[in-house]
């Protein structure tokens, strides 16, 4: 068991029957009251525990109804060729076959961003990666359909193969897509915040380092699946096991030439999501049309080979950071550039591609920052949004690179981090807003726990101790489209039972979000879960909520689950005040009674209070939404890095290398997390421990690689290992023991001061790795994963008198356009970019003006 | 998931039953605890048209302790031989390396013969159908090329095998029973070093038991090098046997290693290096530097070659100092067995 520390005011609920304000704090509108919470706060059991350890959860692949039958989608067996033919003459005749999809029955394309809908449901003209599908086939059973896909022939006629960014960049034809900045260059981004040279000028020392992060996969134990079937009146359903039914919901309506109303989505609670579950899928799409074809009920189940090939995994990124250092080691200036090897689709590659360079300043002060970023296509698995999205790899350059600064300069790299640490409500230099900061404390945590001070460069030969740090979103600040409509929905439905249905759009996929939201309710009306009926992630029935991703659910989903609350205790409390001849504003929900806070005797239960409100009102029901507030930066590329508020993590990791074979094992690891507020502190711990399982899964040895067979011989690009056994991720023994600190410093953005917990304390653990094994075995290892074969060739080549390192050399000469230039607001700048028009402008991604206009009405 | 293909299945009762059912049919597979064989029927790399299945056949299980020897049947579960206390008092050696094969699911399934028998490994064979198409197959199965080495005469699919080595090295014998009679050869002569027929078993023999030496004055000890400290296949193996005379003189050496070829190699430099010496720190470290002309790591497996070929010499040290009775300082004890 982890412990908890509160080191700031215990940040109670806020009661909004009670009209008066909080002292001085006029503007934490949720952390308002001293009144005690009965629930929040408190480690209570998840509201889906018990159907899910006695097995009564559906999952997408447990359901079946009657009539159904099965799909398989035959896949592309070379990297990138154009079609020439499809022939099924030989699989229609196999046993049980139904049916068949080509591109030709969906020419519509799709895609998660507005800006890069280049997916078809089934491959039109051309495949791009071994895995992207050509033909659907559905049979009576799953057995006769695999059968029949594997008798279905498609002749191609080859194209270039693609395999990595320096080829992308050095090959502009034959395009992969024929849209994108340049050539097969899918995006380009260069933007500088304040006089940068001016920072380095500053500087009294200058530090460059270059690292890789491979990519890889979000390994979910379900593997997806949908089932879809039709209604009268041409009306299809699909359940799915998607993190994101709402935009599934808006795929499928410009897929399939339906009007939305006639679609519904229905998100099964995930057998993990990690983000591997964001985007709309090929299946997906495929079900729904093939179940119109066929007029019954269509079901696929991917196989562990085809989720490695939805992937949408952790791009692999080539990073080169540059600081300027003043002496005492606060930082004058950061040059960042990336390159991301996309794959062979956009998917949230254009918001990933910001996301490597967004973050780096919210956790330490950077008064000036250029960062610089290319995203290539090549003929891969699409990568997206895992766990962290975009932001592991460079906050993995970043922690280790200031690793290596503090020992340079002769700081402690605690006392390096805790020295520059960004002051809370403040600006940073590329205009996110920072509210509450809990960072300080973090750290102060884990140095503690781990005996930092006294160990720290002092422990024997082989054994070490590394320190790193992180921060995430709560919810990125705009929707994935432009729209001015709330991100976030709920509705609360009351009667006279007693009982209270709500209704939202949130998708369970693990994390707890189902138990938040009812926990949310349940406080604000003094009643318990079990008296809540949730419903959740249906379009036809539940108010939109725009998915499980970014950490935005507590936050959001949160936010609109008290608005909607508190508008329902008002109703009630108007009608129980009149029945007990007591102010509203003086009662109080607790314990399912409603009660005069100055005379309990005065009081009435909850159901009796309920029956009052629908006598007095009639019909019950509220409903409560969430826009987040605005965000000051206003110059293109503004859009992806704001949050209502950032979650912060800082870990040490302790580690023992055998010198001899590079072998290495993580000992112990200290987590703290600044989660704003707990809503369920057995929650949070659960997705700090996962988020360290994971952390160390990427930093030891998770990879999604690939094979390029020898060019004479063949163009074949192969995923190297789609397979549980052979991709390799931590078991149990290598799991080491956790010790978690829970950090609350309420945020005023979050619902009681909560923020994000479940992918910020993934962050700090490559880099902790990385930096405890330096102070093992004095190497450096400037890449992930970390295998021993890396530690013991950084060891030989210092043994050699070379420099003990391992990792990318060079970073290399990306042509990244003129950068957009930003004053900081420390310049007086206003949050606009200078050079917008010169600055090269790129299509597709709305004007500044659409942008100023959804910016500036969020958060009214 | 992935769907196993139709075939048909002969449930025998006997070995006498398997045998004929093997002897009549052609195009056929034996099946024990189906870690293997159904996996890779799944992805279609290896295929049969009758698969008999030995799940019923009592008189194959069991550890038997014989007086001079140890008989073990071929479909003892792995799990109930490293929890035989005779297997563990004798040749706690082998009961190390079956103790570390895969996890303890599996190896409540996999059988001693199964494990023995193990289909050779590579990484551009052990894919499903449509994986394997997109390379254009393999010389293993439908292709032309062996893609670890593309002008290579030969398959170089790895022996993965695990209990392969242990029992190699201290002289275990194997019956193999067909309807044309039975045959008992040491345990080396099953393999042949050649990827695809890597067995010296003819699909109508089956293997029906193993005959364990009990302990003699050998000493023993078995090392496994994986990513993981479970599931995982071995990417070296090391199992010394190694008989000392009174003055700590070598009087004999059976070195084998796993998953470095497609058959266990005896590695024949090491020996040398340690007959007629004591058997010390020093003749040790001689021994553990030669090791490695014996083994060729290639690019088929978990980890660079380069490294696993570095690992023979720090494996086969570990290995031979623990038989010896000295110090180990190393991590992979923890990080190399399930224990």
């Amino acid at each position: 068991m982890g412990k908890t520390k509160t080191p700031k005011a215990e940040a109670p609920l806020s009661d909004a029957a009670s009209e008066a304000p909080s002292e001085g704090s006029t503007d934490k509108k949720n952390v308002a009251s001293d009144r005690p919470l009965n629930l929040i706060g408190k480690p209570f059991r998840r509201v889906d525990g018990r159907a899910k350890v006695t097995g009564q959860t559906k999952f997408a692949d447990d359901l079946h109804f009657p009539r159904t039958v099965h799909m398989k989608l035959v896949r592309s067996t070379v990297p990138h060729a154009e079609i020439v033919s499809i022939d099924t003459t030989e699989a229609a005749g196999m046993p049980g076959v139904l049916g068949f999809l080509t591109g030709d029955d969906m020419p519509n394309t799709f895609g998660i961003l507005p800006v890069s809908q280049d997916e078809h449901a089934l491959c039109v003209g051309k495949v791009r990666f071994v895995g992207d599908p050509v033909v659907a086939v559905a049979a009576l059973t799953e057995d006769q359909a695999h059968e029949a896909a594997l008798k279905v022939k498609v002749e191609y006629n080859d194209l270039t193969t693609i395999a990595s960014v320096e080829q992308a960049a050095s090959t502009p034809e034959p395009r992969i897509h024929d849209y994108g900045d340049t050539g097969n260059i899918h995006k380009q981004v260069s933007m500088s915040f304040g006089d940068l040279d001016a920072g380095f000028a500053e500087a009294d020392e200058i530090f460059e380092d270059i690292y890789y992060f491979e990519g890889n996969t979000h390994l979910p134990m379900e593997q997806h699946a949908s089932i879809a079937f039709t209604e009268d009146d041409g009306r299809v359903t699909i359940y799915s096991s998607t993190q994101t039914p709402h935009y599934l919901h808006r795929s499928l309506a410009k897929v399939l030439e339906l009007p939305a109303s006639r679609i519904r989505v229905i998100a099964c609670p995930n057998g993990g999501g990690f983000g591997g579950k964001s985007d709309p899928f090929n299946h997906e799409i495929c079900a729904a049309k093939m179940a119109l074809k066929l007029g019954r009920p269509v079901k696929i189940a991917l196989t562990r080979e085809e989720v490695f090939y939805c992937h949408r995994g952790r791009h692999p990124v080539l990073m080169k950071t540059r600081t300027g250092f003043k002496k005492d080691g606060r930082m004058t200036a950061q040059h960042l550039q990336t390159a991301l090897d996309g794959g062979a689709y956009g998917s949230y590659g254009v918001a990933s591609t910001y996301y490597t360079g967004a973050l780096q300043t919210v956790t330490y002060d950077l008064p000036k920052y250029r960062f610089d970023s290319i995203r290539a296509f090549t003929n891969k698995p699409p990568c997206g949004p895992k766990r962290g999205h975009g932001t592991p790899q460079p906050r993995a350059a970043f922690e280790t690179h200031l690793d290596k600064a503090a020992h340079r300069l002769g700081i402690d790299p605690a006392d390096i981090r805790l020295n520059n640490l960004v002051p809370p409500d403040s600006v940073t230099a590329n205009y996110l807003k920072v509210g509450s900061i809990g960072l300080g404390d973090c750290i102060e945590a884990v140095v503690k726990g781990s005996g930092w001070r006294e160990r720290y460069g002092k422990l024997p030969e082989g054994r070490g101790l590394g320190l790193a740090c992180g921060s995430y979103l709560c919810g990125a600040g705009l929707p994935i489209y432009w729209n001015f409509m709330p991100q976030s929905g709920v509705q609360i439905k009351l009667d006279r039972s007693g009982g209270v249905a709500v209704f939202c759009g949130e998708t369970e996929i693990g994390q707890g979000s189902d138990s938040v939201l009812a926990a949310c309710v349940a406080e604000i009306l003094g009643i318990d879960l079990q008296d809540i009926r949730l419903c959740v992630a249906d379009t036809d029935l539940t108010p939109v909520d725009l998915g499980s991703y970014s950490s935005r659910v507590t936050l959001m989903v949160g936010n609109a689950a008290v608005q909607a609350a508190e508008r329902a205790r008002e109703i009630i409390a108007k009608a129980a005040g009149e029945k007990l001849d007591v102010p509203p504003s003086r009662l109080a929900f607790s314990e399912h009674r409603v009660f005069d806070i100055e005379d309990d005797e005065r009081s009435m239960s909850f159901v009796e209070a309920v029956q009052a409100a629908e006598a007095k009102f009639g019909t019950l029901g509220t409903t409560g939404s969430y826009i987040p507030p605005r965000s000051p930066g206003r110059y293109r590329g503004a859009g992806v890095g704001p949050s209502p508020a950032y979650s912060y993590s800082a870990a040490v990791v302790e580690v023992e290398v055998d010198p001899q074979t590079g072998i290495y094992q993580v000992e112990h690891v200290w987590m703290a997390h600044d989660v704003g507020k707990c809503i369920n502190p057995a929650l949070v711990m659960g997705q700090i421990e996962g988020s360290v399982y994971m952390g160390l899964g990427e930093a030891m040895m998770e990879e999604q690689v690939f094979r390029r067979l020898p060019k004479k011989r063949s163009n074949a690009l192969v995923h190297k290992h789609p397979s549980l056994l052979e991709y390799k991720s931590p078991t149990f023994h290598e799991m080491p023991p956790v010790t978690s600190y829970i950090i609350e410093d309420p945020d005023p953005n979050g619902p009681f001061g909560a923020k994000e917990v479940g992918q910020g304390p993934l962050l700090p653990m490559p880099p902790a790795v990385a930096n405890a094994i330096f102070d093992a075995v004095g190497v450096r290892v400037d890449q992930v994963p970390i295998g021993p074969h890396h530690v013991l060739e950084a060891l030989e080549r210092k043994a050699k008198g070379k420099e003990g390192r391992v990792g990318p050399n060079k970073f290399p000469d990306y042509d990244f356009g003129v950068p957009l230039n930003v004053p900081t607001v420390a310049e007086g700048g206003d949050g606009k970019a200078t050079n917008q028009e010169t600055a090269g402008v790129r299509k597709g991604i709305g004007t500044m003006k659409d942008r100023e206009e959804a910016v500036g009405k969020g958060g009214q | 998931m992935l769907r196993l293909p139709s075939f048909q299945l002969v449930r025998a009762e006997s070995v006498d039953d398997a045998a004929r059912a093997l002897a009549n049919e052609s195009d056929t597979r034996i099946v024990a605890g189906g870690t293997d064989l159904w996996p890779n029927m799944k992805r279609r790399h290896q295929k049969a048209s009758t698969v008999v299945s030995l799940a019923n056949v009592a008189e194959l299980r069991g550890v038997k302790d014989t007086g001079g020897e140890i008989r073990i049947g071929a479909m003892t579960t792995l799990t109930d031989i490293h929890d035989s206390e005779l297997v563990l008092a004798e040749q706690p050696a082998v009961a190390r390396a079956v103790r570390s094969i895969s996890s303890p699911v599996l190896r409540n399934m996999g059988t001693i013969g199964g494990n023995l028998c193990l289909d050779t490994r590579c990484t551009y064979y052990n894919q499903n159908e449509e994986w394997r198409q997109s390379i254009n197959y393999c010389m293993k199965e439908q292709g032309e090329t062996c893609w670890v080495a593309p002008n290579s005469p030969r398959c170089w699919a790895i022996s993965a095998s695990d209990s392969a080595p242990a029992l190699c090295a201290i002289g275990a014998r194997v019956r193999l029973v067909s309807t044309d009679g039975e045959r008992t050869i040491p345990l080396p002569e099953l393999y042949h070093d050649d990827g695809i027929d890597y067995l010296a078993k003819r699909p109508d023999e089956i293997l029906v038991e193993v005959i364990v030496p009990k302990a003699g004055v050998a000493k023993t000890s078995f090392w496994k090098l994986r990513r993981r400290a479970s599931i995982d296949f071995a990417v070296l193996t090391v199992a010394p046997a190694i008989t000392v005379d009174a003055s700590n003189t070598v009087t004999d050496a059976h070195i084998y290693m796993g998953a470095v070829g497609s058959f266990p190699i005896r590695v024949h430099e090491s020996e040398k290096a340690l007959l007629g010496k004591p058997f010390d720190a020093e003749t040790i470290a001689e021994a553990a530097r030669v090791a490695r002309k014996d083994g060729t790591p290639l690019n088929n497996t978990d980890f660079i070659p380069q490294w696993r070929s570095r690992m023979i010499e720090r494996y086969m040290e570990a290995a031979l100092r623990e038989a010896a009775g000295l110090e180990v300082d190393r991590l992979a004890p923890r990080h190399g067995f399930g224990e």
